[in-house]
Parts: structure tokens; sequence; C-alpha cells
């Protein structure tokens, strides 16, 4: 343990402790603006310098471990001075108009600037505008507010291995964009959105479909249906100050209907519907012993990484849509086909932690109703935007439960938010289909929590199944590096089942959730959704009555030719330099 | 055999090949071909003399005879008057004499000759040849090394000879190889920074071009002192000339077996590579030097660590300047001691330095710690051009410091002039005359630190973008004296916040500039009224 | 020669990378790095194509955008300010009818800033493609020029 003093308060810290931390023990929060608690400080404000006696000039807190001895001070005169002077510097290449930013009231650089007390602007702006990127379906980027900080190089390169972003050029003329400036949709981006939670100001944010969805939701003519992920129950509450993680569900459906919604549907339903599909195909290729591992398809972004970085593993890749197209694909058929509504004039939405979903919705082989499946996505923090706008507070909503009939869900489905939830609930379900006996613990608790990868094995009736986890794409690429390799050493991998999901830990870390969020938090949510999982009666998918009932009534059996139409999809080799979809040669 | 009577010497560096040295050297073999003396007359290629700006250079051995600015069109009469008939052709002698020069040559033996320890070969041998290297002592020095002193001898040696960086952080040599020799990690590594892009220095390159060999068996003894097998040259991308004679030189080192697998059967081996940028100023800071090297943007890493713990690749690795490195084969070959007798108690040593601007003869000049900026301008460097006065001097380079008239007697060394708050730095003595326009000097400087900082870090990128502006605002006559006050505010934080010393530095030419030129500079700002 | 020749001559090391977009910038008739460089030198380093561009972009000696036939690289730094680039610069501008950056209508000459040549004992200087001069005046300038126009 090293001894010093922070303000001449004492405090002890292991070896390596940053100041920033070691401040933090001793009470004092030095004001940072690159720094984020998920990723490695890189240095770039400057901040969070702070003085420590017998050293000359001022050192970062970020990136200085603390020594033994050390007398650190925060916040003299000329550390405070200092600090004002490096906020006008980075104000006078930033647009400041803060009142039209997306990010208002949640902007890090708007916060620092009244921290710092920053009252008079003595420097001018400088530089050109340059144009904003909203070549994307999914997210916006303007490098006229972005401070260059580096976090979502960090993310993009570091955690996500996408390297869609990276930083260009120098000294002044630094921009941080994508080669060639071709924009974020002809980039290999795979719109996870990583970069837009991280970014501390509003250079990044999701490209917004809420005006759309105003529109069709005032539009007498059309029936507007809305679906949830599991994810959005445990964070739409924060968007309305809520503790992280508040379970919301009732008062979700109930903010929804409120706000015009005709009928307020569930992710979690096709949740179930999945498991049903993709256990099914689990099942198959075990009894089979074809195309092992069989790996999940659930995340969009996931999927884009696939196609751009591992398309020789589309062989192993589940077939069954994502939850939110299996959504779409049966409100426009079944659902309509029951309620006795013209497809033609239903407006699907769905409510998203994720920014990918925009883009997986907008697929061009998304259409198996005969129309675009899903209509528009909106984020966790659009949905919580139009909710305030309309005058509507998720707190003081009552619990209401959601209409039928793509509306039931089991704890199975809504586990599917947090990373090894998919793996849990489809275990659940298989080992029913294999032995057709119950699991009687149902919480597989190897696959849960926050570590990169995770791995299982699991007694299906004597047949030991072995499964991995991986959450965040960095994480996927060691996982199916180690895959490709076995396979090509061994002609088979040690592992049956995969999950994958794009975002560390999982859509509780999607791209579409509150601003201001790390690690902790998204721990804070995946807590949150196993509660969930514990209070419902049902906790198996396949012990849904509506997804029984939709097999009855519509759909015969898992994996039917009717199933394989609506509910299946295929995938395609992508370029690692502009993301496009390459022909099959 | 033929006895060779006459030896000339043409040097082929890049200013004089900028020249047409090439077309005359070829001129002249014809020439000495056509009067038939080609046995007697030998034409040997040298690196710089030392003079710059006097155009194609050659020197007539045994006489020691300078001509200056020679063409093609001259080559038959100097061969024809001086190399056949023993008259010298008047009209091209070299009048404005690089001063070292002709004490070396006309009076052997004096202190002045003998303070040229990393000069000592340029100029003289044909770099292009190994063999001229070894007959001047070249490789004796890692011969004692391996015979006498061992590894923990020559750190000792450096050690004792108080030898300091040449680059312009003047850290401790010895102290450097010590931590890294001591450093665990495996392999560890040599990098010779020879990315020169200090303005107005050009001394690595004249070193590089003049004696390549030397560099070579600098790294080696810095090699086997630290335990590396493995060295790299980083080196400008656009000294083509200085790669082209270093990759040359490394292939005769391994010919002769000086580089490789158990050289010498000392049982240490070592192999250097050749390593060229493309363009970067801060890579001269040696953490961006090592990214660059792996292959990235050459932005500075955080320290610590320091590269002697965890360099390239992660390894322990040493970075040393080229002048530094020049430095070591003498004091391993001579003694600590011998190195001791020149330069001050504090300062060892020698300083190369590059002369230029306003001076009668712009070069490269070697001389002692604690020699006087009058003695380098007037003894050396002939003054200033067309009698004009001496205004001052921007010494160490753009990251260097202003200097005043008054500062003409302080003695040049990195412990005295930090007393004056000034920088040896890259040895780059920039002299202005009196017609020197101190705001536009200050404009070229800030403008240079805008274009090459490498946009890491707030203070530096968008600080050097302010500063231009107001030091082009205060050029144009639309300064303010808030103006002045901002220069020096802005340049405070990004001396103390910048994250590499490319930032740091650029306080000094503002806050010197203001301190021997305050009038000049408020003189130029609109006077409050 | 073609891209494949150029990359099979340097090990797929990392560290190679400077010197790989050397010989492809210089093997490319229009002096720059095209997509397709970039994509080529990725692909064999095995490093992504953003990446690549972003270590182009650092450094002063490639351009990500077609050059002229020739390269003028003319010093600004302060030795050759002293001894008169500024107007120099000017000149060159309006003789060429280019700004910095730009390339002359006929393509025969890009004209560049660099920061200092290492020549500063023969101020002002620049860099003709490889070639050094120095002791630059207008005359001078257009005479270099001029000559490099014939030889074309």
């Amino acid at each position: 343990m090293i001894k010093a003093t922070i303000n001449n308060v004492e405090i002890e810290a292991p070896e390596g402790t940053s100041i920033l931390w070691a401040a933090k023990k001793a009470g004092f929060t030095i004001p940072t603006l690159c720094n984020h608690p998920d990723l490695k400080p890189g240095g770039q404000c400057g901040i969070c310098v702070v003085e420590i006696e017998g050293i000359p000039g001022l050192k970062r807190a970020c990136m200085t471990p603390v020594g033994e001895g050390f007398k650190v001070k925060t916040h003299t005169p000329r550390i405070m001075a200092t600090r004002r002077q490096l906020v006008e510097l980075i104000l006078s290449n930033h647009d400041t108009d803060c009142l039209t930013c997306v990010k208002n009231n949640n902007c890090e650089l708007q916060q620092l600037a009244s921290i710092v007390g920053i009252n008079v602007h003595d420097y001018s702006r400088s530089g050109e505008r340059l144009p904003i990127d909203r070549s994307s379906v999914s997210i916006v980027r303007d490098p006229n507010k972005c401070i260059l900080c580096g976090r979502c190089i960090q993310v993009c390169s570091n955690v996500q291995t996408v390297d869609a972003l990276a930083v260009n050029h120098r000294g002044f003329d630094t921009v941080i964009t994508t080669a060639f400036d071709a924009g974020l949709g002809n980039s290999v981006c795979i719109n996870c959105g990583q970069c837009v939670v991280h970014c501390p100001v509003g250079a990044l944010y999701e490209k917004s479909a809420t005006e759309e969805v105003w529109e069709a939701l005032h539009d007498p003519d059309k029936f507007v249906v809305v679906q949830e992920a599991p994810a959005v129950r445990v964070m739409l509450g924060e968007e309305f100050g809520m503790p992280t993680g508040s379970l919301v569900s009732g008062k979700m459906h109930a903010a929804l209907r409120r706000l015009g919604f005709d009928a307020v549907l569930e992710t979690n339903f096709t949740a179930d519907l999945t498991i049903m599909e993709e256990g099914t195909e689990l099942i198959d290729r075990l009894t089979s012993g074809r195309n092992l591992p069989l790996i999940t398809s659930c995340s969009p972004g996931w999927i884009k990484f696939m196609e751009t970085y591992f398309h020789d593993l589309i062989p192993h890749m589940s077939t069954a849509k994502s939850p939110q197209q299996m959504f779409g694909a049966l409100a426009k058929t079944y659902y309509a086909e029951v309620k006795g509504i013209d497809p033609g004039k239903i407006v699907s939405v769905s409510i998203m932690p994720c920014t990918a979903k925009k883009f997986e919705c907008q697929r061009p082989e998304m259409n198996a109703s005969g129309y675009q499946d899903v209509d528009y996505v909106l984020t966790t923090r659009e949905i919580g935007r139009m909710m305030r706008e309309a005058g509507l507070d998720v707190k003081e909503m009552p619990d209401e439960p959601p209409d039928d009939i793509l509306g039931d869900y089991t704890g199975a489905a809504t586990i599917f938010g947090a990373t090894g939830g998919v793996m849990e609930a489809a275990v659940r379900s298989a080992y029913r289909l294999v032995t057709g006996k119950e699991l009687e613990n149902v919480e597989i608790k190897p696959v849960r929590g926050l570590q990169g990868i995770k791995e299982a094995e699991i007694d299906i009736d004597g047949t030991r199944v072995k499964v991995a986890v991986a959450h965040s794409c960095g994480q996927a690429r060691k996982l199916l590096n180690k895959v490709q390799d076995q396979i090509a050493k061994e002609g088979k991998s040690e592992y049956q089942f995969i999950e994958v999901m794009a975002c560390p830990g999982g859509c509780v870390g999607g791209g579409g959730q509150s601003w201001g969020s790390n690690m902790a938090k998204r721990a804070r949510r995946g807590e949150s959704l196993y509660e969930e999982d514990r209070s419902l009666p049902l906790r198996r998918s396949h012990e849904n009555p509506s997804v029984l009932a939709l097999y009855e009534k519509f759909l015969e059996k898992p994996n039917s030719e009717k199933a394989h139409k609506l509910l299946h999809t295929h995938y395609y080799k992508r370029s690692t330099v502009d993301g496009k979809i390459k022909p099959a040669s | 055999m033929n006895l060779v009577r006459n030896h000339v010497l043409i040097s082929i560096d890049a200013g004089t090949i900028m020249a047409g040295a090439r077309a005359v050297e070829k001129a002249l073999v014809d020439e000495i071909n056509r009067q038939g003396l080609a046995g007697e007359i030998a034409v040997l290629e040298t690196g710089s003399i030392g003079a710059t700006g006097q155009g194609v250079v050659i020197v007539v051995y045994p006489e020691g005879l300078y001509y200056a600015n020679v063409t093609s069109e001259d080559a038959s009469e100097i061969v024809e008057e001086h190399l056949l008939k023993g008259r010298p052709v008047k009209r091209l002698i070299m009048t404005e004499m690089p001063r070292q020069q002709v004490i070396r040559k006309e009076k052997a033996g004096l202190l002045k000759e003998q303070a040229r320890i990393v000069l000592r070969n340029s100029g003289v041998i044909n770099p292009e040849n190994i063999d001229e290297y070894i007959a001047e002592g070249g490789y004796e020095g890692i011969e004692r090394a391996f015979t006498e002193l061992k590894p923990a001898g020559v750190i000792k040696e450096i050690k004792d000879s108080g030898l300091v960086g040449r680059g312009g952080a003047a850290f401790t040599t010895a102290m450097k190889w010590d931590f890294a020799s001591k450093a665990p990690g495996d392999p560890k590594y040599i990098i010779c920074n020879a990315d020169e892009g200090e303005p107005g220095t050009f001394k690595d390159r004249l070193i590089l071009e003049g004696d390549p060999h030397k560099l070579i068996e600098g790294m080696m003894l810095a090699g086997y002192a630290v335990g590396a097998a493995k060295g790299f040259i980083y080196i400008r991308g656009e000294y083509a000339l200085s790669i082209e004679r270093l990759e040359k030189a490394i292939t005769q080192a391994r010919l002769y077996g000086l580089l490789g697998e158990n050289i010498l059967e000392s049982g240490f081996s070592f192999d250097l590579a050749v390593m060229k940028g493309a363009g970067a100023y801060v890579c001269g800071e040696e953490t961006a030097l090592i990214e660059s090297l792996e292959g990235k943007r050459g932005h500075p890493r955080n320290k610590p660590p320091y590269p002697v713990t965890e360099g390239l690749w992660g390894k322990p690795t040493v970075v040393n300047n080229v002048e530094t490195l020049a430095n070591v084969p003498e004091i391993i070959r001579n003694g600590a001691a011998w190195y001791r007798g020149y330069g001050t108690d504090k300062c060892p040593g020698t300083k190369v330095y590059t002369i230029i601007g306003n001076v009668a003869t712009p070069g490269l000049i070697e001389a002692e710690m604690g020699t006087t900026l009058r003695d380098i301008i007037y003894e050396y460097a002939g003054g200033i051009k067309e009698g004009k006065k001496f205004k001052g001097a921007l010494v160490g380079g753009a990251a260097g410091a202003f200097m005043g008239p008054e500062m003409l007697d302080a003695k040049m060394d990195f412990v005295n002039l930090k007393e004056y708050a000034a920088v040896l730095g890259s040895g780059a003595i920039l002299v202005m005359d009196e017609s020197t326009d101190i705001v536009g000097m200050l404009q070229s400087v800030l403008h240079f630190f805008k274009h090459e900082s490498c946009g890491h870090c707030v203070p530096c990128r968008l600080g050097t973008k302010q500063l231009v502006e107001i030091v082009d605002r205060i050029a144009g006559g639309k300064g303010k004296v808030e103006d002045i006050e901002s220069l020096v505010k802005i340049s405070e934080v990004m001396r103390d916040t910048s994250f590499c010393p490319l930032g740091q530095s650029l306080n000094l030419p503002i806050s010197s500039s203001l301190k021997y030129f305050r009038d000049e500079v408020y003189g130029r700002v609109q006077q409050p009224a | 020669m073609n891209r494949e020749a150029i990359l099979k001559k340097f090990e797929p090391n990392l560290s190679n990378i400077l010197y790989i977009m050397h010989d492809l910038q210089d093997n490319n008739p229009e002096k720059y790095l095209a997509k397709e460089d970039i994509e080529a030198c990725a692909d064999y380093l095995n490093v992504p194509y953003s990446y690549v561009h972003s270590v182009a972009s650092f450094y002063t000696m490639f351009s990500l955008k077609p050059r002229g036939r020739n390269i003028i690289r003319i010093c600004e730094s302060p030795p050759c300010h002293l001894m008169g680039a500024d107007s120099l610069i000017d000149y060159l501008k309006g003789s060429l009818k280019v700004d910095i950056g730009g390339t002359t209508k006929d393509g025969m000459f890009t004209l560049e800033l660099t920061s200092c040549l290492g020549v500063c004992g023969v101020a002002p200087a620049m860099m003709l493609n490889e070639e050094m001069f120095g002791n630059l005046t207008p005359e001078k300038v257009d005479s270099i020029l001029d000559k490099r126009r014939k030889e074309i």
C-alpha cells in the first residue's frame, strides 16, 4: 500500500492506483473530460492536471500513479486557471450550439465548462465547418462537435475490433473519421453504437426516427404497433431519473399506450419464439453433428461483424432471425390476419437498446411479410424524448400488461437482454426438447456475468454440450479465432453452441442506452433482468401459451416451411473496405 | 604499382550534389584520363567538409588547397594548370574558408584541431570505403570493448567520460545504458534517432553522409553494453543520400564480419536495419519514434514507462541521437580521461553546431563545450554577412531560444545555458543580422509548430492554432497588447500541460523573444489610447 | 511494377508499413496512395483498411489525393524564412497559378510546403521530387522548372 496526501487528506492506495482514483478516495473528484471509467486513459485533454510537491510542472491525474509520500494538490489557483484555459481552447474548436444539440443537459463538456467556471470566451472559433456524416442508417457523426478525446476510437478499435473509425491527418487538421472520409454508411461500421454511448459530447448520435413515428401515431389511417426489447424495460427508467436498472415493464406498457400506439406488444414474445426455432435448430445440428458449433444470430451488430470478418463461419450461424425481425414478419401476417387489419396499414415500430437494429430492419431481405417487416426502430433515448415531449413520466405510470396476441412472455425471454441470456434460455428449452423432461434448476450461473468469454458444460441427460458465450466483438473475435483454429487443425471445435452479443454486457450495454453509461451500470441492469425472470410464473420459452397458440394456429411447428419463410434468414459476405455485400464468387 | 602523387577529394553531400558535384566529379575523372594521369591522381569522394553554400568544393592534397564553386567547365583548367603544371587556379581558391579547416590543415597539432571528435573523419575519408575508416582507427573501440572492457566496462568508461545526449534533452548516456542493461526483458534494442528535423539542424545528416561507420561502431558498442542484438537507425525519409551511404556501410561491415553473428569471435552478435521515416518532426521525440518504427502514427507515449524499460515492442530500448553515438567509439578508443580533456568540467567533450542564417560562412563546426557564441559566430563562421551588425540568434532550433547581443559572451554548454533559460538543443544556431524582423521569425517558428503538432493533446493541437492566429494578427499590424499577453498565457499552459516536449517547448521561443526584443514586439501592436 | 510485386519485396510485418507505402506511392503514376494502394497494403499486413489510411494521413510525405507528375516541396522553416522563403513561396504560387497543395492545370507540378530539409546552409531551399535545390531566387526556380518541363 502506498501512503500519500491529497489536499492534506491522508490516503492509502494499492500500488499503481492513479492519482484520479486516489483523490476520489480522499473525497475529491478531479474534473476530467477524455477519461472514461471503462477505458484506458489517453491523456488527450489535460483537464485533470494536478500539482505534486517537488515535481516540476503539472501532471495528469488520470495516468500518473500515486507514489509513496506524494503530496498532491488538486485545485490550486494555478491549476484552476490552467483548466479554464484548456476548456477555453476546447471551446475554440467546438460548435457551441448547446440548446439545439442532442446532448444538451447530458454533455460532459457542458458540465465541465460549468464546473471550471467559463464565463468569458477569449478565443474566436477557428477552423472550417466540416460536413456532417449522415451516410449511415444508424449513426450520425458531427465532426464540428468532436473534441478528439479518442473514446470512440478505443471502443471501435480495441473493444470491438471493428476499426470503422480512426484518427486521421494530424495537428489542427486531425479528424476522427472513416478512411477517405467515405462515411460510416460506406464503411465496416457494424452500427453497434458503442462510439455513440462513449462520446462525451454531441459528435455521435443515433439517426432519429421520432418524427416519422409521431407522423404515424397521428395518422388515422395507420395502425401502429410497438414492440419493446428485453433490455429496454431495465433502461427506460433511467431516462426519467430512476435508479439505474429500475425494472419498469408495466410502466413502459402504460406510457407507450398513452403515447398513442394502437397495440403495445412485446419483443419478449418473439424472444421466446426464437428459442423454439433456434433450440430446434440446435437439436438438429447436435443430432446430425453438422456445422457445429451453432452460433446465435440475435445481435445485428454481431451479424454484420460476422459477415465482414468471419464469413467462413456462415454455415455455423443459426438461420433464425432476431426477435425484432420475427416480430416484424408476424405483425404484418399472423397478427394482421387474426385481428383483421390490412397489413399495408400497419406501421411496425420497435423500441430497442440498440442502434444496429435500425440497420437490421432496413436490410432488403427483411420483408417476409411482403412489406418492410419493421418500419421504424427507436432507441431507448428516442422513446424517452418522445415521452417527455408528450408530458409522460414513466415514474408516474401505473403498471399495465401488454396487449395480446404477441404480448405474453416468460422469464427466459426477458434474460435475452443480458449476455449469456440467450444461451441460458436455449438450454432451458433444449433440455425439454431432447429429453422430454423439464430442467429442474433453470438458473445456469456459469454463463451469467461480465467476464469476457464464459464457458460451461451442460449435461443434457447424458449428452455433454460444451457452450461458450462472448460479449463485445473483440471477445467474439478471440473466441472465433480459436474455433476456426480448432476446425482447421482438428476438423471440429470443442464447442457445440456459442452465443455472441456485439455489445459489452449484451443488450443492456447496447448503443441505444441512456447517456453516461458504464460497465457497472450495465451489470446492474443485467441483475434486474434476472430478477424479473425469477418473479415470473413461467420461465421456459416452450411454456409460453401465446407461442404455443401461434404454432397451433399458424406456423404448425418449429422449423416448418412457413416458419422458415417468415422466421429465418440468410447471410452475405461483406467487404472489409466498405462493408458492402460482395457479389457471390 | 603506381604511385599516386595527388589526391583530389570531392565533397559529396546533399548540399554539393545540389550544386552539381556528381557532374564535376565525372568531368574531373574524364579530364584526368584524357591527360593520361589516371595512375598518378586519384579522385576520392568524401563527406561534407563543413562549409555549405559554396557550391562544389574540392580539396587537392598534399597541398591541402580548397577550391569552391567548381563547375564542370573548370575541370580541364584545374587538371591542366594545377595537377599537371603545379599552378593553382587562383580564381577558384576558397576565400571564405571554414576557420576550423584552416587551423586543421595549416597549424596541425594545435588544440583547435584536436577539438574534432565527432567530425574527425568527415571530409577526410571516403565514407563509402570501410578500409579508410579502419585506417583512421575505426573499429578499435569495439575491439577494446571485447578484449578489455567487457559490457560493464563500456558503461563505466562512458559514465566516466560524462557524455550526455546530444539530441537536445542532455540526459546522461551511461545512465540510459545502465537502466536498459539491468531492465528485465529480452530481446533488447538500440535505436539511433536520425530523424533530424529541428529546423536549422543538419549535423546528423553530415555525420551520416561523411562517416557512417562511426555511427555503426557507436551502435555496436551501445548494443554490446546493454546486451542488445539488434539495432535500428530511424532516419528521415528526405535524407536519401544518408540512407544510401548507411546501407552501403552496413553491407560492408557485414562483409568484414563486424556485423552479424559472433563478431570477431567475441560471442557478441549484432545487426542493424535502416528504417525510413515519412515526414513528421514529432518522430524525433523518442517514444513517437518508437511508435513510428512499430508501424503506427507517430504519437508520443506516456512516460513512465520509459523506453529503457518498455520501448520498442515493449522491450528495453536505448534511443540515442546520431551525434551522441558518434562520440562513443572515440571515447572507448581513447578513454574517458582523454575525452574529459575537452570541454568544461560539467560538460565534457564537444558539440557539433550548424551555423546558418546571416553569417559569412554558414556550415558545420565542432567546438568544445563552453565556447562562446561570439567565438562560434566570429571565429568559425566568419562573422556577419556583408559586415552587418549582429542582432540575435535563435539557438537550439525552433524549440530553442532567441538570444540577444548580451548573450554573445555566454559559454555555450548544456549546464551554463540553463542558467540563462536557454538551451543548446540540437546545436542549430540561426544568426540574424540587424535587418531581421523578430515578429516574422516568431511567426515562422509558430507556424512550424502548428504544422508539426501531432494533434493528440488539446493544449498543443488547439494552442498552436490560436498562437498562429494571434501572431499573424500582430505581424499584420492588427495586434493589440492583450494579444502579446495571450501568446504568453497560452504558451505557458502548453508548457505545463502538453503531452510531449513538442508542445512543452514552445514557450521558450516566445518568452525569449520578449526577453531580448520586448520593445520591438510591443512596438508592433496597436498602442492603447 | 504491379502492387503485388512491390508488396512481395517486404516481409509482411507492420514495421514495414512506411517502406511499403513509400514504394506504392512512388509506383502510382499520380504520385499518391489510392484506395487500392491502401487496400493492398492492409490486406498484405493483415491490418484494418482504416488503420493504413490513418497512418498514411499522419506523414507529410504521403498524399491521399492525386498529385501532379512532379512534386515541389518548398521549405518554410525559420532558416529558410530568414533567407526569404516567404516571397519565394508567393512567387511560386503566382507563377504556377496554384495554392499550397494544388496542382497546375497541365498536371505538371504540385506545390507543397515542407518542414526543414536540413540544407539550411543554402537557404531558401526546395525539393523537386527526390532532388534538392538551394540558394533559390525566382529566376533560379524558373530555370529549374523550365528544365524539368523540357525533360518530359
